[in-house]
């Protein structure tokens, strides 16, 4: 496994994305703000898998984009490692100074169908990272797009075909080249199976592993399958309403989840076994990250809840090594 | 009086075991590219009270299947053969694929006798409607009240699919609901009238999956307390594990497994199916490679000879699985159906 002492390729601290709402009518006058990421800290050891779950609204892509700041954070520090020696605050540093750090941080795509040009050749959408920062040209770009074609599993030739002449699954191996040939160390992969029939998911997850393994990337995969999670993930946070509420190795989290939310969550995944009924007994839905309840934002779903948790909102905290929990009661389960 | 009274207490037993019934159906579509065979031979029945899942993966017909059984298949596409049976609770029956476009009929089946629930929630809804109008109007066309008579009934609706408020969120419109909440309404609208067949067209698919197991929940226990069947397509195979009652698994347009859903998914028969089902990640251990299915399902326009899975196959036999037509569904184990050349063989092993 990984080494204790290895410094982080990335780690977040107290990372923040609010937006704000505006009133409605002439003065547009900020009135309130959605808090998408609220203080969200955690670190990425380089070569690991950190998955990002939750529902939709938690605040996991807004999480991700802000990290690799295709959104500009409210407050917060991103400590990315650069050259093995220099780190870098990304949230701090002006937009001019990004350029050169993006060959080094990419993102992968949900949907393989809007994610790539259609008026574009595979060749050409695959290559333009090594076009735009001036890295490639001529023969040399043609050598690299058709070797990172091969990598990916896709043919050289496919290079001059369009993205409609591709099946779901060649699509999203089209754009892992594009995210890959650039040489990264940081990989953010935002729902990058999720389009996928299972056949092909197992493909593309495959492949994922495979490409990690042989490049050394470190990856944050973004999902709400929680079994596709389960499998490729090394360590998982959990988040809820914009905040993480769990954070610890794959395998402990699956075995005993110590936040009534992460116990609930995994208990609606539909297990693909007729034997295993689900036990599940969460009501409500997802809190409204602009108008969140006072205390743990979970609390009106909790079965848990507790005067306590109506007031005080539950820190993350260490209760293990290498665990965190936000819940004031978490020693009380079961 | 006593006439009637004898006729209902023998009731249960004398309706026949199926509500719907598919026989050999084919649905093509004549595109400029040629003749897209969407489904291509289905046959196969949903039991009374009980749920039939259809599964599969995107283009292997499963939704073509179920739009058939309404009729909603549009120009290019058409319903070439094969007959589509619902035996009613009055103990007719009635063939779907022979009625005519615009006959009363064909009117009272859709929406009175079966109806659907559909993937997206907000395309299924009206933006410009309230939700109180959207049930009314379906219990309205259907039913003979009147318009308060019926507003009571859909506030007893939506009360029943566990949306709290009914009488508030009655003047709502959908913009103003959660995903979640209007796939119950959704469902309040499809169940309003009774029908003794829902089709749920992948009901869970756009939701997360807290609010898919309760939807999951929900339609199980309307399905007991209304004693509805039901048609249920997805491509999960872990909401058919827990949802299901029989399971068909379809691949480029026809059936190639059916039986009952404990007995597919612990021992299935056909390689397809045994290849989805390993295939699933979070079963095998962590980090372990995935036994993923070979490239990926053929376009309609290119179906391969034979065995249209032979190319995808481990067990496939050259000269036994690519050539003549198509295995044949077939009953190899006790009510368990598979159609592969080679089952006998494959299976003993």
């Amino acid at each position: 496994m990984i080494a204790e002492q290895t410094t982080p390729l990335l780690s977040v601290r107290n990372l923040k994305k609010h937006f704000p709402i505006h009133n409605k009518g002439f003065s547009s006058r900020v009135i309130g703000s959605v808090k998408a990421v609220d203080d969200v800290s955690f670190d990425l050891l380089p070569g690991e898998t950190l998955g990002l779950v939750g529902e939709s609204g938690c605040g996991k892509t807004t999480t991700g984009r802000t990290i690799l700041r295709a959104l500009d954070p409210t407050s917060g520090q991103v400590m990315f490692k650069v050259d093995d020696d220099k780190i870098i605050d990304l949230a701090a540093i002006h937009h001019k100074h990004l350029k050169p750090l993006r060959p080094e941080m990419q993102m992968i795509f949900q949907d393989p169908f809007s994610s790539l040009n259609p008026r574009m050749t595979i060749g050409d959408i695959v290559g333009e990272p090594l076009v735009v920062h001036k890295m490639a040209r001529g023969s040399e770009l043609k050598d690299r797009v058709a070797e990172m074609l091969l990598k990916v599993g896709l043919m050289p030739e496919h290079a001059i075909r369009y993205p409609h002449a591709f099946s779901g699954g060649q699509r999203q191996r089209a754009g892992i080249a594009r995210a890959l040939i650039m040489n990264p160390s940081l990989i953010i992969a935002d729902e990058a199976v999720s389009a996928l029939d299972v056949s092909v998911q197992a493909q593309v997850i495959n492949l994922l592993e495979d490409l990690q393994e042989e490049l050394k990337l470190t990856y944050i995969f973004i999902a709400h399958d929680l079994s596709v999670v389960k499998h490729i993930c090394d360590r998982v946070a959990v988040m809820y309403a914009g905040k993480i509420v769990e954070l610890c190795e794959t395998e402990e989290l699956f075995a005993v989840p110590k936040h009534p939310y992460t116990r609930a969550l995994l208990s609606a995944v539909p297990v693909p076994d007729p034997d295993v009924k689900m036990n599940f007994d969460l009501h409500g839905e997802v809190a409204d990250p602009a108008n969140l309840p006072p205390g743990c934002s979970f609390n009106p779903r909790c079965s848990y809840c507790q005067v306590r948790c109506k007031q005080d909102i539950p820190e993350l905290q260490e209760i293990a090594p290498g665990r965190q929990v936000a819940c004031h009661f978490t020693e009380d389960l079961d | 009086m006593q006439d009637t009274q004898e006729l209902q207490e023998i009731e249960p037993q004398e309706l026949p075991e199926n509500v719907l019934e598919l026989r050999d159906l084919k649905t093509y579509f004549f595109t400029d590219d040629g003749t897209l065979p969407a489904v291509d031979g289905v046959t196969f029945s949903v039991k009374r009270g009980k749920t039939l899942a259809l599964v599969g993966e995107s283009g292997c017909g499963k939704s073509v299947t179920s739009y058939s059984v309404l009729r909603l298949i549009q120009k290019p596409g058409e319903i070439v053969e094969g007959e589509i049976l619902l035996h009613t609770n009055d103990y007719q029956t009635i063939d779907i694929a022979q009625l005519t476009e615009k006959s009363d009929l064909l009117f009272h089946v859709r929406g009175g006798l079966v109806s659907m629930i559909f993937q997206e929630p907000m395309t299924a809804l009206s933006p410009v409607h309230t939700i109180g109008n959207q049930i009314c109007e379906a219990i309205l066309l259907h039913q003979n009240v009147t318009k308060a008579q019926a507003e009571e009934i859909a506030i007893e609706m939506l009360h029943k699919v566990g949306i709290p408020g009914p009488e508030q969120r009655m003047n709502q419109y959908p913009h103003e609901l959660s995903g979640g909440m209007r796939q119950r309404v959704v469902i309040a609208m499809a169940l309003v009238c009774k029908p003794q067949l829902l089709i749920a067209d992948e009901p869970t698919t756009a939701l997360d999956v807290t609010i898919q197991a309760q939807v999951l929940r929900l339609i199980n226990d309307l399905k007991a307390e209304l004693g509805t069947s039901v048609l249920f397509i997805t491509h999960d195979l872990g909401v058919v594990a827990q949802i299901a009652d029989e399971v068909a698994v379809m691949y480029l347009g026809r059936i190639v497994e059916q039986g009952d859903v404990r007995i597919v998914m612990k021992n299935p028969l056909h390689p397809y199916t045994r290849c989805l089902l390993k295939s699933l990640p979070g079963l095998s251990g962590h980090h372990k490679r995935l036994d993923s299915i070979e490239g990926s399902v053929p376009s309609l326009t290119e179906i391969p000879p034979g065995c249209p899975f032979h190319p995808r196959c481990p067990d496939f036999v050259a000269g036994v699985c690519d050539v003549g037509n198509p295995p044949e569904l077939q009953e190899l184990r006790d009510g368990h159906y598979v159609a592969c050349a080679r089952a006998e063989e494959v299976n003993q092993k």
